[in-house]
Formats: structure tokens, sequence, C-alpha cells
């Protein structure tokens, strides 16, 4: 009844990736590449479950629980230190940070 | 059902490419919403409910509402009356808007058509889940609740308020 191909979920995935990555390295605000790398862990979860699903185990959903403790930790250490950088330097552009002060 | 699964896909793309093109981070963040929520519906076509529930939930729920609340505490006070009066435009919320109700017309569809069930059959459930995450994966979720503990702690001694005495110690 279902037949999605695992190659189309994996190429979703790996466009999901790329347009994360493109917004890493392309975007200045540290806000958007926090949310850059949080489309790229997305995809990687997306990517894992098409692999499970391909052979209908549930080691992708485990690893895809991993990937989302992981993200929770990532982007609130990630935040914090966004805040923290914004209280020293004023702005949220990546650039204006590039002296370590201390 | 394959049609489900690509018009879930195109949003996604779409959304995620908004996401990055935008200027707005508030904007951003609600495309974000919309490409994680249509990811959740690929989850659960691709026969994983419980992780389609979990992106719904910690990625759509707890970790935008984080970068909201960021957001929303860098946000100088000077603009704050005027992007109040923005988002009541219409052009600013007709597109995270117009993608949403697709995914409601997908999940419409779901629902009326009666084939509800059929990820739970193809896939693999919530028990089978939980009996390898604390099967063979249990060092794993272990790892993972010190990450997180880590995660905690690191959060709070960056975000906690800067003293004269506190920022000796930092500044090492």
């Amino acid at each position: 009844m279902i037949s999605i191909p695992t190659a189309h979920a994996l190429f979703l995935a790996g466009i999901l990736f790329l347009l994360g990555l493109v917004g890493v390295m392309v975007r200045r605000n540290i806000i958007f590449i926090l949310l850059g790398l949080e489309i790229m862990l997305n995809a990687s979860g997306l990517a894992f479950i098409a692999a499970g699903f391909h052979w209908g185990r549930p080691d992708g959903q485990i690893m895809f629980l991993f990937i989302l403790a992981m993200a929770a930790a990532e982007v609130s250490v990630g935040l914090a230190l966004v805040l923290h950088l914004y209280h020293r330097i004023h702005t949220l552009d990546a650039d204006q940070a590039d002296r370590m002060r201390g | 059902m394959n049609v489900l699964f690509y018009v879930a896909a195109a949003v996604a793309v779409i959304c995620t490419f908004m996401v990055i093109t935008n200027v707005n981070p508030v904007h951003a963040l609600l495309y974000l919403i919309v490409s994680l929520l249509s990811v959740a519906l690929i989850f659960f076509l691709l026969g994983a409910p419980f992780a389609a529930a979990l992106e719904v939930i910690v990625y759509a729920g707890a970790i935008m509402v984080l970068f909201v609340f960021v957001v929303m505490m860098l946000n100088p006070e000077a603009h704050t009356i005027q992007s109040r009066k923005q988002l009541l435009r219409p052009r600013m919320w007709f597109g995270p808007a117009v993608l949403a109700a697709i995914l409601l017309g997908e999940l419409i569809y779901v629902l009326t058509t009666g084939s509800v069930s059929f990820p739970v059959n193809a896939g693999v459930g919530p028990h089978a889940l939980s009996r390898a995450l604390f099967g063979p994966y249990v060092l794993g979720v272990e790892l993972a609740s010190i990450l997180l503990l880590a995660g905690l702690v690191g959060a709070y001694h960056l975000a906690r308020p800067e003293t004269p005495t506190a920022a000796e110690g930092d500044d090492r």
C-alpha cells in the first residue's frame, strides 16, 4: 500500500542537508547559522529514519533519538553562547567576533 | 500514498529554502516550524510514528521555542512596536499559512480515507523501538543523559549574569 522509494527519501535528506549547509556558509547572522545547523541535523535524522524504514529495523529511529538529544544540548549551549556574544559585542554578525579577548 | 510523501517533501524544501533566504529571524523561525512539521509527516509515512511525534514535540515545540525566546530577548526595544504592527500585515504570515494549510489538507485526507493505521503495520512501532532502546542501546541512553546534563550545566554557566568577580574568573 505504501511504497516510498528509499532513494527518494535519501534524496530529500540530501537536499535539506545541502540547504542547511548553504545557510551556514552564506548567512552571517549567528542565529541563522544555528538554524542551518538545526536543518542539517534534522536532515541527517531523516536519512537515518529512511534507512531504518528500508530494512524494517528500529535502529534508525534510535539514532534519530540520539540526534534529537544531541540537538537539544547543542542548541541550549549555542543559544547561551549567542546571548553571551551579544552582550559582549552588541551585534549578531559573526564576522564582528573575529578577535578573541582574554 | 506516494503523493502525500512528495507533497510533504516539496513543502519541506520550499520552507527550508525560505528559512535560509529570509531576513527576519521570526519569519525564518515560522518557516522552519512548518518545515519540521512536514518532515514529521514524512517520518509518519516512513513508518516511524514515534519519531514523528518526537519531531513535533521536541524540535518544533521545545527547540524552536528556545530560538523564539532568544530572538525576542535580543530584539532592540525601539523596533518592538513597529515589528508588532508589521506582524499583522497579511503578507507576513501568508507564506507559512499556505504551506501549513497544505499539510492540514494532507492530514484531513489521511483521516477521512481511514488509512491512518497503515504506517504502524509497515514500520516499527514504539514497542519494538523501546525494546531495542533499553536493550542493546542502553549505554547510548546513559551517554545521552550525560550529554544533556553537560548541556544544562554549560548553558547555566554561560548565561548567568556576569558579576565582576565572575568575569575575573572567566577571563583566566
